[in-house]
């Protein structure tokens, strides 16, 4: 599904991303861990086609496609979802109107028939429902007011609407209460499936216990440093990650 | 002659030559020759006259066609259809085609009880004896002076003491023909104590056609009443449009003026409110939709004369092409006023290279006890929110188009009625150049 | 809080008389007679000794003056000026011209003693001066002064009188003279950028200076050149019925600094007194410059009689890319202030700034802001302006921000609160934003307030009374652009506050 060789990238001349090899396949969860600052959010806005990002080397190959050469609404329509770790606030535009437009703009892009109203209304309520995503929230404008967990739920939300083939998950875990997170996981967990792939962003082992990963990889200073099975991130949960901040350093 | 000496531009020459042609046979001939003298005396204004800083009427006005004449009946009913901004609210109607009114294309049904209505070319057959009471001073505005000269009909209205109008009112003025002409109207409004009314003012005409529109509104507003007054301007590409809005608040008054303005070729939307007495609200918005070689211009002055009353002023504008955009606000809080509470923002989209916008919020404060402050940006759809929703999807232009949709629905929504709302956003949506809407609703 | 405390002192001593400032310099003077005309404007030129080029000048402008009209845009209103009425040129009579500080009069050198100036003791500090030199002069009374090193360029009417560390300051290259000199000096250096900020036609109080200003400061800073020292000048206008016209130039050439202090003040007459100065800043590729200044002319007396009428054009011109250049305005005196610093942005990635305190009290109006007019691209300004209104003053800030066209990614910042105390004053606000390129981002914020009660109380209830706590909140209103200040002038703007603000409570 995704493939990433040799990725380096900066802002403004600084180094961010320092070679990163990664290799995802169909229906696999990867879990990249790594303290603040090691460049995870840097890969997850890279792979959603962030403009603020200088790809200095490297190249990401997803469904045998070259990523880095689309705009980011063809790579939303290709399948790449990414959840925000901060989902932005747009005052004016009501969340059923954005949700039905992203929805048609991606089957349009597919060359599939636009949703009927019937339809879009069944398939919002029902991802509502599983979510917790209150009618209250659906009428008021795109994220604006809503708590850190409504907002995260809402880009769940979101990711069931849109049925996308790569989930990449920026620190959803952040800023959600034990319920919330619960809520939260079990809604990605839902959409497991043989066809489609995750890559969850998270510092903490947490959201791991309910989101397994098939493979952990830790990562710091922009370069993936250890792989491993989801033992790993419990050994990281123990340990800290004091040991690959100072091997690097060293 | 005098007046020749006077004359300065084409635009000048022709409004003399016009002036002039009118039947002097006209009973309100004396009030008109004093408004007209007015105008002379300083001219159409220029970018030295203060006021008209960003709006030079002496450059952008190049000639003035003849007052229009009434049209035919079939092309005033066609004309009219294009007026249907607010047509899912099943208004009533008060019609003017080339600034007349038209009876047969008007509907008051339902409202008789509650609002009395007159055309005005009654009172000026008898002398203009609405214009000796206005209280405007021609010399002060040249869209006043010029009104003043050319008037010819209008509505004076009257909503009853206490009257709740259920049924919302528009004031329609559509232009007909494919020749330019010049149409002006003035409409005067009494706001009994304690109504509850909308009112609609809408504007439409041809494209292609150089017609000229002024008009003038004076509203009264008696204590307690509670008024919206909603505008949308949606004149032929290349129209002239002047328009001057003067509301006088008594007390705990609620009056709250919206413009929609995304016609014409140049356009001066002003609004000169004062309160009169104490207790009383106003706001005053706006949402500006320009582009190709427009120039619009909103323009509010509002006048805290007496204390304790709270103003809020908000405009949005989304500027594309080469279009011009303007913005002056000035509060003016006087001496004694204490307890004003006033606030202003005018924030602008600029959508193209070429695209300008000019923005002047004035605060001229004379008493100390006062909250007021206002805000202003000039700048680019936020490069976060488009990064978002393309990464949902939307194309570069549809993530633009939704986002400047939202920007001008922001103010929209704050009027506070959700069926006038839905009418403009509709609007807003075609001037962006989106297909009409499919409604989504509440999931059901 | 030893600002405050100072300041409750000060206003306490100055119970009688408050202008400080206000004491007239008995010396000796040359005047030249009342009127305007091309015979003023060439003896002025003669006493400088200048060059035919420069006469050419000022009669070019004084021609050009004579079809001019004077503005009334400005939100001020004083009875005609009498141009023909008024001496255009004053100077102290020397001995000579003065090439060390025992050539000037003494008296001068009192007042200027009792401005603060450390005229004397700068010099011996500089060790251009022993202290066992056979000085002249008289301990000057109040002669405690700053610790910091300042070059002083001293004004007094029309004339430069004296600049010290001229020697320490030429061993880095770094011109500073009275601008008469310079244009005798460097003519070729002024020739160059005389007037090209600024031009002479550029409006009429500014073309009037064209014609006729008698002096003024001249700052060159060679390339690569950190200023060692701050520059300043003190202006002092003493002569009765007497216009100061000085003109300064500072030029900053690539990749150099300097921050240059500007101080004023002007007996109590009964009379108002013309000021109109032009102040030209040039900013190269890479050079910074920092103007500061504190204006406390005369203000008038409270019924509004007397006081300086401050007509003045500065501008600044970042002209190389990179440049940045830092108008800071404290603005606490005249009856009258019309001025707007201002900034032409036209190299790339140039920055401006504005920062300014403006008090009025009294009968004062002050109508006062800037201009940001941005030309290069990926230029910024920030502007943040406090006015404060007492009294029956008026108090204007008037500000223009403009994107040109080719001015892409240009970006302004601008706050711009105004504070009332008391029902008889005024505060207003009229900012001019034009954009013409989509890429520029523009934000302006304006408040207007009084003194919340709530604080006044607290401060009340803490023991402080009416006086101590306006000053007190006054102070943490301007906090913003204090912290602007080069630190000689920061507690004497604190001092002041308090000054400007007395009898406007109570």
């Amino acid at each position: 599904m995704l493939e990433i060789k040799n990725l380096h990238a900066e802002v403004e001349g600084q180094k961010i991303l320092r070679g990163i090899d990664l290799t995802i396949r169909d229906g696999e969860v990867h879990a990249i861990m790594g303290p603040n600052g090691s460049g995870k959010s840097t890969l997850s806005y890279i792979l959603a086609g962030k403009s603020d990002y200088e790809i200095t080397e490297g190249e990401i190959l997803f469904n045998g496609e070259n990523l880095l050469e689309m705009e980011p609404d063809a790579r939303a329509a290709a399948g790449v979802f990414l959840a925000f770790q901060y989902p932005i606030e747009i005052p004016g535009v009501g969340t059923m109107n954005f949700l039905k437009t992203a929805m048609n703009a991606q089957r349009k892009a597919r060359g599939e028939p636009e949703l009927t109203t019937p339809d879009f209304m069944r398939r919002v309520k029902e991802a509502a429902q599983t979510l917790k995503v209150s009618q209250d929230m659906l009428k008021r404008p795109l994220n604006v007011g809503f708590s850190g967990g409504e907002k995260k739920r809402m880009e769940i939300l979101q990711m069931a609407l849109l049925t996308p083939s790569l989930c990449v998950l920026d620190e959803t875990d952040s800023g959600l209460d034990i319920d919330a997170l619960r809520i939260v996981s079990e809604g990605v967990n839902a959409l497991r499936s043989p066809e489609r792939s995750f890559l969850v962003i998270t510092h903490y082992q947490r959201l791991l216990d309910h989101i397994v990963p098939d493979v952990v990889h830790v990562m710091s200073k922009g370069r993936i440093v250890r792989t491993g099975g989801k033992e790993l991130a419990l050994e990281l949960e123990a340990k800290g990650y004091a040991d690959y901040v100072s091997e690097e350093a060293a | 002659m005098a007046e020749a000496t006077r004359i300065r531009t084409k635009a000048e020459e022709a409004l003399a030559n016009h002036f002039a042609a009118l039947a002097s046979d006209d009973a309100a001939a004396e009030i008109r020759n004093a408004a007209f003298d007015a105008f002379l005396e300083k001219g159409l204004p220029h970018r030295r006259v203060e006021d008209w800083k960003y709006t030079d009427l002496r450059a952008l006005v190049r000639d003035v066609p003849a007052p229009a004449q009434p049209a035919a009946f079939d092309a005033s009913r066609d004309a009219l259809a294009r007026a249907d901004v607010f047509a899912p609210l099943a208004p009533a109607r008060i019609v003017f085609v080339n600034g007349f009114f038209v009876p047969s294309l008007s509907d008051t049904k339902g409202i008789e009880g509650d609002v009395e209505f007159v055309s005005l070319n009654r009172f000026l057959a008898d002398g203009g004896s609405f214009l000796s009471r206005s209280q405007l001073d021609a010399s002060e505005s040249p869209i006043l002076a010029l009104n003043g000269a050319f008037v010819r009909d209008g509505a004076a209205l009257r909503i009853r003491e206490d009257a709740k109008v259920a049924r919302p009112l528009e004031i329609v003025s559509v232009f007909a023909g494919s020749e330019p002409g010049l149409q002006t109207m003035r409409h005067q409004v009494m706001v009994g104590k304690g109504a509850e009314v909308t009112i609609l003012q809408t504007f439409s005409g041809p494209d292609g056609v150089a017609y000229h529109t002024n008009v003038v509104s004076e509203v009264q507003v008696e204590a307690q009443a509670v008024v919206r007054w909603i505008v949308a301007q949606e004149e032929g590409d290349c129209a002239i449009h002047l328009n001057l809005l003067v509301p006088r608040l008594a007390d705990d008054v609620t009056f709250d003026p919206f413009t929609l303005a995304s016609g014409s070729l140049v356009s001066r939307n002003e609004v000169r409110l004062s309160f009169d007495a104490e207790g009383s609200s106003a706001s005053l918005r706006g949402a500006t939709v320009a582009k190709g070689k427009q120039l619009i211009d909103n323009t509010l002055v509002v006048d805290h004369a007496v204390p304790n009353c709270a103003s809020r002023e908000q405009f949005n504008s989304a500027i594309d092409g080469e279009a011009h955009g303007v913005f002056q606000g000035k509060i003016i809080v006087r001496k004694h006023a204490q307890k004003t509470d006033g606030k202003m923002m005018s924030r602008a989209l600029l959508l193209s290279e070429e695209a300008e916008f000019a923005n002047k919020p004035e605060l001229e404060i004379f008493a100390d006890d006062v909250v007021c402050g206002h805000g202003a940006t000039c700048g680019q759809i936020d490069e976060e929110m488009l990064f978002f929703l393309r990464s949902r999807g939307l194309d570069k232009r549809e993530a633009e188009r939704l986002l400047i949709q939202a920007f001008l629905s922001e103010v929209v929504a704050e009027i506070g009625d959700e069926a006038v709302a839905e009418c403009l956003d509709e609007r807003i949506r075609r001037a962006l150049g989106a297909p009409a809407s499919v409604t989504v609703g509440e999931a059901t | 809080m030893p600002a405050v405390q100072e300041t409750i002192e000060q206003v306490k001593l100055l119970d009688v008389d408050k202008y400080k400032y206000g004491f007239i310099t008995d010396v000796e003077s040359d005047l030249a007679p009342k009127g305007l005309n091309e015979d003023i404007v060439r003896l002025i030129s003669a006493k400088k000794g200048e060059p035919d080029w420069m006469l050419e000048w000022r009669l070019a402008a004084f021609r050009r003056w004579l079809t001019m009209e004077e503005p009334t845009w400005a939100r001020v209103d004083y009875p005609k000026i009498d141009y023909q009425d008024l001496h255009y040129y004053a100077a102290p009579k020397l001995r000579a011209t003065a090439t060390s500080l025992d050539e000037i009069d003494p008296e001068i050198l009192k007042t200027y003693a009792k401005l603060g100036i450390p005229l004397k003791e700068q010099e011996i500090l500089a060790g251009i001066r022993k202290p066992d030199g056979g000085d002249v002069l008289e301990e000057a009374p109040g002669g405690e002064y700053a610790s910091g090193r300042v070059a002083v360029d001293a004004v007094f009417d029309s004339v430069s009188v004296v600049t010290t560390f001229k020697k320490e300051l030429a061993k880095a290259g770094v011109i500073f003279m009275p601008i008469s000199e310079a244009i005798r000096e460097y003519p070729d250096l002024v020739r160059k950028y005389l007037g090209t900020v600024v031009p002479a036609s550029d409006n009429y109080f500014a073309t009037l200076n064209s014609a006729v200003f008698s002096d003024g400061s001249f700052v060159y800073i060679p390339k690569g050149v950190r200023c060692p020292m701050e520059l300043s000048t003190y202006f002092r206008i003493n002569e009765r019925n007497t216009g100061q016209f000085e003109r300064t130039l500072v030029i900053a050439d690539e990749g150099s600094y300097v921050s240059y202090l500007e101080g004023c003040t002007a007996p109590m007459r009964d009379e108002n007194q013309l000021h109109a100065a032009v102040v030209e800043l040039v900013a190269l590729d890479d050079a910074e410059i920092k103007y500061s200044t504190v204006q406390n002319w005369y203000p008038g007396d409270p019924e509004g009689k007397g006081g300086v009428y401050n007509f003045v054009t500065k501008r600044g011109d970042c002209r190389g890319r990179n440049s940045k250049i830092s108008w800071t305005q404290v603005e606490t005196g005249s009856a009258i202030t019309w001025k707007y610093p201002s900034c032409i942005l036209r190299g790339d990635n140039s920055q401006g700034e504005f920062y300014s305190i403006a008090i009025s009290n009294g009968r004062q109006q002050v109508d006062s802001g800037t201009k940001m007019i941005h030309l290069g691209k990926n230029t910024s300004s920030r502007i943040i302006s406090k006015g404060i209104a007492a009294g029956r003053s008026d108090n204007t800030y008037r500000g223009l921000v403009s994107a040109n066209r080719r001015a892409s990614g240009a970006r302004n910042f601008t706050q711009c609160d105004s504070l009332l105390i008391g029902d008889q004053c005024g505060a207003h606000t009229i900012p001019y934003i034009e954009s013409k390129n989509a890429s520029a981002v523009f934000e302006h914020e304006a408040t207007t307030s009084k003194i919340s009660d709530d604080q006044m109380f607290y401060c009340l209830q803490r023991g402080m009374s009416q006086e101590e706590a306006v000053a007190l909140i006054v102070n943490g209103f301007v906090r913003d652009v204090l912290q602007k200040l080069p630190m000689e002038f920061m507690a004497e703007t604190q001092r002041l506050i308090g000054i400007s603000l007395e009898g406007s409570v109570g």
